[in-house]
């Protein structure tokens, strides 16, 4: 009897982590897909670890650290490559690095009590709280609303930034928020993937759906779908053989990738046989 | 002719660098001027100053408010400002054009895409509003972009090297579009190619740190003396001749 619930809990945890992972993931993932901004992520999330680390140091939610060090490090590179003032891919590598040694640092400090490292690095079913999935539901709503109401200005500004400004005077608002909350959408999303394989889950449900589509809001939305697919059945792998949740979730979409890259082919080459690509 | 705008005296710089020094110019309805210059002369500057994306350190550019405001100029950038492989497609870059006189909420209506839609059949493009700039070519990515210029009536059309990316087929038909387009509004065209465009503006500016005002399209060369270098110029007239002259 308490085994079934407990199988129950973890089914409605999986359906609504997985939901909420692949809405979050599928809007941010697009756009930082689209507008080339996947090393920058890369750099945020890593960044966070450090967040990670001084939040058990300080006995606070790590969670909370990591969101605070992923906005800041992600509006810092992002006012640094505005205002010319470094190389922005090397200001990301020395904050993805710094990041991490931080982290390892104050983990090491922290006395007594050492946290499962690997449940960070690579996720894990049993970490995740109902106070997680509660929070990557409330980035879900947030992020909706956001890309629903502004959808046009942020489209616009993320396309050619330089025309956007001739009629805007928002767009470094617009960047900033944008940038923060695609920062928050990698923390949150951190406790499902962990911090070695969250990038993923956000760059790779866009580019399965950009095998079919071409245009930002189709790709949105098979992003969420092909995103729901892979962390639902990375999920359910990953709890009924024991495997860190990240891995097989990524794992998954990964073979999602390509069984979706195997069919496209064959329909080209049934659809024009003789050309074998063309330009459609 | 009624004026747009005038420049008095005014001078630009980024950081310390001086760009632009007393720089006076006076736009009419229905002018075509062409902006020449050397690279780095400041040619992109003026249209900036023009824009409002940077601020003179000196001097000021007066708006005629009746005919023009900042909402009534169109602006075709250097292309390279958008990432062609951007998945959006041409009539939504074409539709941004209008973003200009909407807030940062905002829906386009069906008669704005009816809008784009005109557009696109009038830039010969109909047929490809689904497509990206990926499916296109160079003559026609340019031809989306002048779209997303004009799409807002403009009073006033900033070019900033459009014979960039063009091939010459396309590059007379361009030459023709922007003729038509000189009757509903005033056009400013930045180029490097002098000899191009002399056959098809009215008047030219030549820029470099100052500028030189000529109300023909008459390129000689005492008019490029600003370039500070020896020039080659091709002239398209009755008989096509090369000058070449070394400046004092």
């Amino acid at each position: 009897m308490e085994a079934s619930i407990f199988q129950y809990e973890f089914i409605i945890k999986g359906i609504l982590g997985a939901i909420f992972a692949s809405i979050t993931a599928g809007l941010a993932g697009t756009y930082i897909v689209s507008k080339r901004m996947v090393f920058l992520s890369g750099g945020i999330t890593h960044a966070s670890f450090g967040g990670i680390g001084i939040g058990y140091f300080m006995g606070i939610n790590p969670v909370v650290g990591a969101a605070v060090f992923g906005i800041f490090s992600a509006l810092g590179v992002e006012y640094l490559s505005v205002n010319h003032k470094i190389r922005e891919d090397s200001a990301i590598g020395i904050l993805w690095a710094f990041g991490m040694a931080t982290g390892i640092i104050f983990i090491y400090l922290t006395p007594g009590y050492s946290p499962n490292l690997m449940s960070y690095l690579f996720g894990s079913i049993l970490t995740v709280t109902n106070a997680d999935i509660l929070a990557l539901g409330i980035m879900s709503v947030i992020l909706v609303s956001y890309f629903s109401i502004f959808y046009r200005t942020i489209l616009y500004i993320s396309f050619d930034e330089v025309f956007a400004r001739t009629y805007s005077s928002y767009v470094d608002v617009f960047k900033y928020i944008t940038t923060s909350l695609i920062a928050l959408t990698i923390v949150l999303n951190i406790r499902m993937a962990g911090v070695v394989l969250v990038l993923s889950l956000l760059t790779i449900p866009p580019n399965i759906a950009m095998i079919f589509t071409k245009t930002y809001f189709k790709i949105v939305i098979w992003s969420i779908l092909s995103g729901f697919v892979g962390t639902f059945a990375g999920y359910a792998f990953s709890y009924s053989v024991g495997i860190p949740v990240g891995a097989t979730i990524i794992f998954t979409l990964v073979i999602l990738w390509v069984i979706a890259k195997c069919v496209n082919h064959i329909i080209t080459k049934i659809s024009y046989p003789r050309t074998g690509s063309i330009r459609l | 002719m009624a004026l747009l705008f005038e420049m008095h005296s005014l001078s630009a710089s980024y950081d310390a660098n001086l760009v632009l020094q007393d720089v006076n110019l006076e736009v009419c309805e229905n002018d075509f001027i062409g902006v020449i210059g050397p690279n780095g002369g400041g040619k992109t500057t003026l249209l900036k100053i023009i824009l409002g994306l940077l601020k003179p350190v000196k001097g000021e550019i007066i708006f005629n408010t009746e005919l023009l405001n900042r909402n009534a100029i169109g602006y075709l950038p250097q292309i390279s400002t958008g990432d062609s492989y951007y998945p959006v497609t041409v009539t939504d870059i074409i539709l941004s054009g209008l973003m200009i006189n909407k807030g940062i909420i905002s829906r386009m209506s069906s008669a704005d895409k009816d809008k784009a839609d005109m557009v696109i059949d009038e830039l010969g493009l109909t047929g490809l509003g689904g497509s990206t700039l990926t499916e296109l070519s160079g003559g026609q990515i340019q031809r989306v972009f002048l779209g997303r210029a004009i799409i807002a009536d403009p009073r006033l059309l900033l070019l900033d090297e459009p014979a960039n990316f063009v091939d010459t087929t396309f590059e007379n038909n361009f030459y023709e579009k922007l003729k038509e387009l000189n009757k509903r509004m005033a056009i400013l065209m930045v180029s490097h190619d002098v000899g191009t465009i002399s056959s098809h503006i009215k008047s030219f500016a030549c820029v470099n740190m100052n500028l030189h005002y000529h109300q023909s399209n008459e390129i000689t060369n005492e008019d490029l003396v600003a370039y500070g270098c020896p020039i080659q110029l091709v002239t398209h007239g009755d008989v096509p001749h090369t000058v070449l002259k070394r400046h004092k």
